[in-house]
């Protein structure tokens, strides 16, 4: 309480001051120290501007070399699972961001195993966490599970498409869905709300679970309940990425340069772009918390519960495992005796080193 | 006839093309009206009128094409419905008491919209025109193409136009069927350098510079539907209904219908349909007919 100690308390000459008060500074020292990681998936028809947003939100280049394949080198591609990570740094804060993308979705003729590779890679992420957690050694977990999804719609349609309802519903217990309509330069403002307004009405009928923002704290000042509030209404999120800048009533914005005007992106009144930043930014932590509270607690519970029904299969894996096994012996075994026998005649033949055969059993 | 995934603004397109309500359009539907499980033919007939010319215009749509988790061969209600108006008007041909104008409901010219993704063309995109480059002219259109500047859009242009070309898709104006110098290098040109057009269509109106025009209003500007240097809709209205018009008519009934009428008697034994062997039954109308050319 010496006026040499940095500022970090206040009032330190209240009575009864104990000083756990400062608590908050010292989680958020050692949060800055250690860094935060977050893990975004995106998915996705090609060509909806995904890897632009990605981008522009991140300011950076998450793919350096692309190269587009035509449409019929994506008549044989299935779907992949490219994880890219990478490190950025502001104010001193670190971030692990690690995208997870998801080229060839959607684009098969027939899309019917579509999400099949990218629910496995969810669960591959949980069954890992899941084995780390239960492991010995639990100091260096590596939280790689999925964090958050943007789903892009393509603002196209006139709302859902059968894909889009099946694969949100495959995976709405798994992870967070974020719905984002991409492109929302092709849609005047009144087709814009429509959009959102029949998107909203069919995930609402088909029952699906998207994430829902938090709201705010009543002891939140009103500014932020009402930027929560704003934020809650625009969902889904018609947004334009873009990394160029173009020269617009004078000053330097990132935009898109069409011969009737310019899109900003940064610009609210032309669509979501800084809505969405703002709410992954301001959420970050709590998409990781649900994650784990919810999506993650569900992973567990089934998987455990599944668990005891997995031990009988075991069991006779177990059997089969023991009978593999000693085939294998014997055949360990046939291999040594023709060592053996080869070693005899080489001896016979020529020098005894054949003796410093070492055995690898 | 207008094909293409929903909300491509087909059914804009076709009403702006005409200038009158043609066409249905989707958001007018009732909320209850879903993306249909099968891919359906819709056909609605009006007759227009200008300067005295009066024309039947039948537009044909087809709700529920590629808008399916499994979308394989999506095509072949469409091809058979293509086939259908030829065997119609081949077996009204083939009549002893023939009627002095014979109903024509071939079709006449497929507009294929493209979705503009930026990228390339769709997989399925591939497939449908392949198969049907064969049956129909197929007039290939980037649909709502102000969500590309003007670099994406010459870009995706060319790409498209590649990809046509190596996997041999020949669309309307296919190059065999120049006639004469002054075709093929008026053709040449549209076909290099135009096509597939990018156009943007709107029933609304909009006032610009003291001018009414159909646009789109948006926050950042008014798109202008028939300004040439923000979209290409006035070059596919003239091209399809100014200058070539009769071309496409008389492509279909010179060419298509009569590898149609040819592969028909073929299978029948050089005999018109109707009358087989004996008397037997004629086979019913095949849904993929392979064509004799290439």
């Amino acid at each position: 309480m010496s006026k040499q100690q940095p500022t970090q308390f206040v009032n330190p000459e209240t009575p009864g001051y104990v000083g756990f008060a400062n608590l908050p500074n010292q989680v958020h020292r050692k949060s800055v120290k250690k860094g935060f990681e977050f893990t975004l998936m995106v998915v996705g028809e090609s060509g909806l501007g995904k890897s632009t947003l990605i981008n522009s939100l991140f300011l950076t280049d998450l793919y350096p070399e692309r190269i587009i394949p035509g449409a019929a080198e994506k008549i044989e591609r299935t779907v992949q699972i490219e994880a890219s990570t990478v490190e950025i740094e502001e104010r001193g804060v670190k971030l692990r961001l690690t995208v997870v993308d998801t080229p060839g979705y959607g684009d098969a003729i027939n899309c019917r195993d579509c999400f099949k590779t990218i629910i496995s890679y969810i669960d591959e992420q949980f069954e890992r966490y899941l084995h780390d957690e239960s492991g010995l050694n639990r100091r260096h977990i590596v939280d790689n599970r999925v964090h958050c999804c943007f789903y892009f719609l393509s603002p196209f349609g006139h709302g859902l498409k059968p894909l889009d309802v099946a694969f949100m519903k495959a995976i709405h217990n798994k992870v967070n869905i974020v719905p984002v309509i991409a492109k929302a330069d092709t849609l005047t403002l009144k087709e814009r709300e429509r959009l959102k307004k029949r998107i909203l009405d069919e995930i609402e009928e088909h029952n699906i679970k998207i994430y829902h923002l938090p709201d705010a704290e009543s002891d939140e000042d009103e500014d932020f309940k009402e930027q929560t509030r704003l934020l809650k209404a625009s969902i889904p999120f018609s947004v334009v990425g873009s990394n160029q800048l173009i020269e617009a009533k004078g000053k330097k914005v990132r935009g898109r340069l069409y011969p009737w005007g310019v899109v900003e992106v940064e610009n609210p009144e032309h669509n979501d772009f800084l809505k969405l930043r703002t709410m992954l930014i301001t959420h970050m932590q709590d998409l990781q918390e649900v994650t784990q509270d919810l999506h993650y607690e569900n992973f567990r519970s089934e998987r455990l519960k599944r668990g005891g029904r997995k031990v009988e299969s075991e069991d006779m894996n177990k059997d089969q495992i023991l009978l593999e096994k000693e085939a294998e012996l014997r055949r360990m075994q046939e291999m040594i005796a023709r060592m053996q026998a080869q070693m005899q005649m080489q001896m016979q033949g020529g020098d005894g080193d054949g003796g410093a055969l070492g055995h690898h059993v | 006839m207008s094909k293409g995934q929903s909300g491509l603004g087909k059914s804009t397109l076709v009403n702006t093309l005409f200038k009158s309500q043609v066409s249905r359009k989707a958001s007018s539907w009732n909320r209850d009206e879903k993306i249909p499980k099968t891919v359906e033919i819709k056909a609605i007939g009006h007759v227009i009128e200008e300067g005295g010319v009066k024309m039947k215009l039948t537009v044909i749509d087809t709700p529920g094409f590629g808008d399916q988790i499994n979308n394989e061969n999506c095509w072949e209600p469409i091809e058979k419905y293509i086939n259908e108006q030829y065997e119609k008007f081949l077996k009204e041909e083939v009549n002893i008491a023939r009627k002095k104008r014979i109903p024509d409901t071939r079709v006449h010219c497929c507009l294929y919209f493209i979705s503009p993704t930026g990228h390339s063309l769709r997989p399925l995109d591939l497939e449908f025109m392949k198969h049907l480059s064969k049956v129909v002219n197929i007039i290939p259109v980037i649909a709502k193409a102000d969500t590309m500047t003007l670099e994406e859009k010459s870009e995706f242009k060319q790409r498209v136009r590649k990809e046509l070309e190596v996997n041999g898709i020949e669309f309307y104006p296919q190059k065999e069927f120049d006639e004469d110098l002054e075709d093929k290098t008026e053709n040449d040109k549209i076909r290099q350098e135009s096509m597939p057009f990018a156009v943007v269509g709107s029933d609304k109106e909009y006032q610009v510079n003291g001018k009414r025009v159909l646009g789109r209003k948006t926050p950042w500007g008014i798109i202008e539907v028939e300004n040439l240097n923000h979209c290409e809709f006035a070059l596919l209205r003239d091209f399809v209904i100014r200058t070539h018009l009769q071309d496409l008519k008389e492509v279909t009934h010179n060419i298509h219908y009569e590898t149609y009428r040819a592969k028909r008697l073929n299978d029948n034994g050089g005999l018109p349909p109707g009358e087989g062997l004996l008397g037997t039954v004629l086979p019913p109308v095949p849904a993929t007919p392979c064509p004799t050319a290439e």
